[in-house]
């Protein structure tokens, strides 16, 4: 999919140049994208490591266990096929936890965890189970608390206050995250009425 | 209004301080653990280049030759009825598909408007505040060998439309102008 809205930026803006005698901002626009990529990763290095950095501490110090521990009583009520004890729910809790501090590296080993300890639930059926498509819609809607890359391109471009997208972000996010568990319910209980039917 | 500006600004740094005093009281070696983890930023900067090296030069050839105005035009009523920027359009195509391509999309409209004008703000907060559903569900179906995705695609999607709209719906009421 990303594939084919790439060569199509690239060739229709190159046939579009033709007709409309802008080759030669095209040729500039090619090394002018490609040095401000460069530029801004290199940008973005300084934040990346200090926050991840910091992210580490937290795991270390164990902040992340306390948080699933504070929120187990609410993903317990989201996911009411998963057994209380069992790993899954330990996993999925992490998962969360690490998703919400920007520990996307730490985050995903954590969810695929998370998904077989459900798939073993569900018999190790082929087929993706309740939990498994909540768990999934949760993640899709995004949980983090401060968004790291962001603030480091705000930095890179001269924002006035980087981090003033916060209180925004979070705010989307918690409607994004509460509408995708609204959503979820309802396609399951129209599977289950279509089934008993 | 007041509130939400409070929280950006002080969230920050209060979270800074209570992770490094809880960490020492934790007994952590706080600065051994932060290099540690700080090592895993300069991998992660270094791998993003090459998606976005790609995506800048096609949003770039794409917007130099004309195009990107021309089909902005041609959208821009349809959008505008329902009080979605133009400009955003392309970002919120791209959102759920590529997160990395999605980023250089969000640095492109902050160079183009500016990091705090009305596009730069409702551009970074989609970005932050909705993940990459494609590649979510391919990642974790894929590893764990889940052939039926049953309503897990649709589910995503529609929770990305509520992102974005509420994206810009936040964005209105805490910065519109």
């Amino acid at each position: 999919m990303v594939n084919i809205i790439w060569v199509a930026m690239t060739v229709i803006g190159i046939i579009f140049a033709m007709f409309n005698g802008t080759m030669q901002d095209v040729n500039e626009a090619v090394f002018t994208g490609a040095k401000e990529a460069v530029t801004l990763c290199i940008g973005l290095i300084s934040i990346l490591v200090f926050w991840l950095g910091m992210m580490r501490i937290a795991e270390d110090a164990g902040l992340l266990q306390i948080l699933a521990k504070l929120f187990r009583p609410i993903v317990k009520r989201l996911f009411p096929e998963v057994p209380n004890d069992h790993p899954a729910m330990g996993y999925i809790l992490s998962n969360m936890m690490a998703n919400m501090f920007g520990l996307g590296n730490a985050a995903t080993p954590l969810g695929i965890k998370a998904m077989e300890e459900m798939k073993r639930l569900n018999g190790n059926k082929q087929e993706a189970s309740r939990s498994m498509i909540t768990f999934l819609a949760i993640n899709t809607s995004s949980l983090t608390l401060i968004p790291t890359t962001v603030i480091a391109i705000r930095m890179n471009y001269n924002s006035a206050s980087p981090t003033d997208i916060v209180g925004t972000t979070l705010i989307a996010t918690l409607c994004s995250t509460i509408g995708a568990i609204l959503i979820d319910r309802y396609f399951h209980y129209r599977r289950t009425r279509k089934g008993r039917m | 209004m007041g509130i939400v500006s409070i929280i950006s600004l002080w969230f920050i740094p209060v979270l800074i301080g209570f992770i490094l005093v809880y960490g020492t009281f934790k007994q952590v070696p706080t600065y051994e653990s932060f290099v540690e983890g700080g090592k895993e930023g300069i991998k992660i900067a270094f791998s993003i280049i090459p998606f976005l090296v790609g995506m800048l030069v096609a949003i770039s050839v794409f917007r130099a030759s004309g195009a990107l105005d021309y089909f902005m035009d041609m959208i821009r009523p349809a959008l505008e009825a329902i009080g979605v920027p133009a400009e955003i359009a392309p970002l919120a195509i791209i959102r759920p598909i590529s997160g990395n391509a999605a980023l250089g999309m969000t640095s492109d409209l902050m160079a183009t408007y500016g990091p705090d004008s009305f596009i730069g703000r409702l551009a970074s907060t989609i970005q932050g505040s909705t993940d990459t559903t494609f590649y979510v569900l391919t990642v974790y179906f894929g590893a764990v060998g889940i052939k039926k995705m049953g309503d897990a695609l649709k589910v995503g999607l529609l929770a990305d439309l509520v992102g974005i709209a509420s994206a810009i719906i936040v964005v209105t009421l805490v910065f519109g102008n």
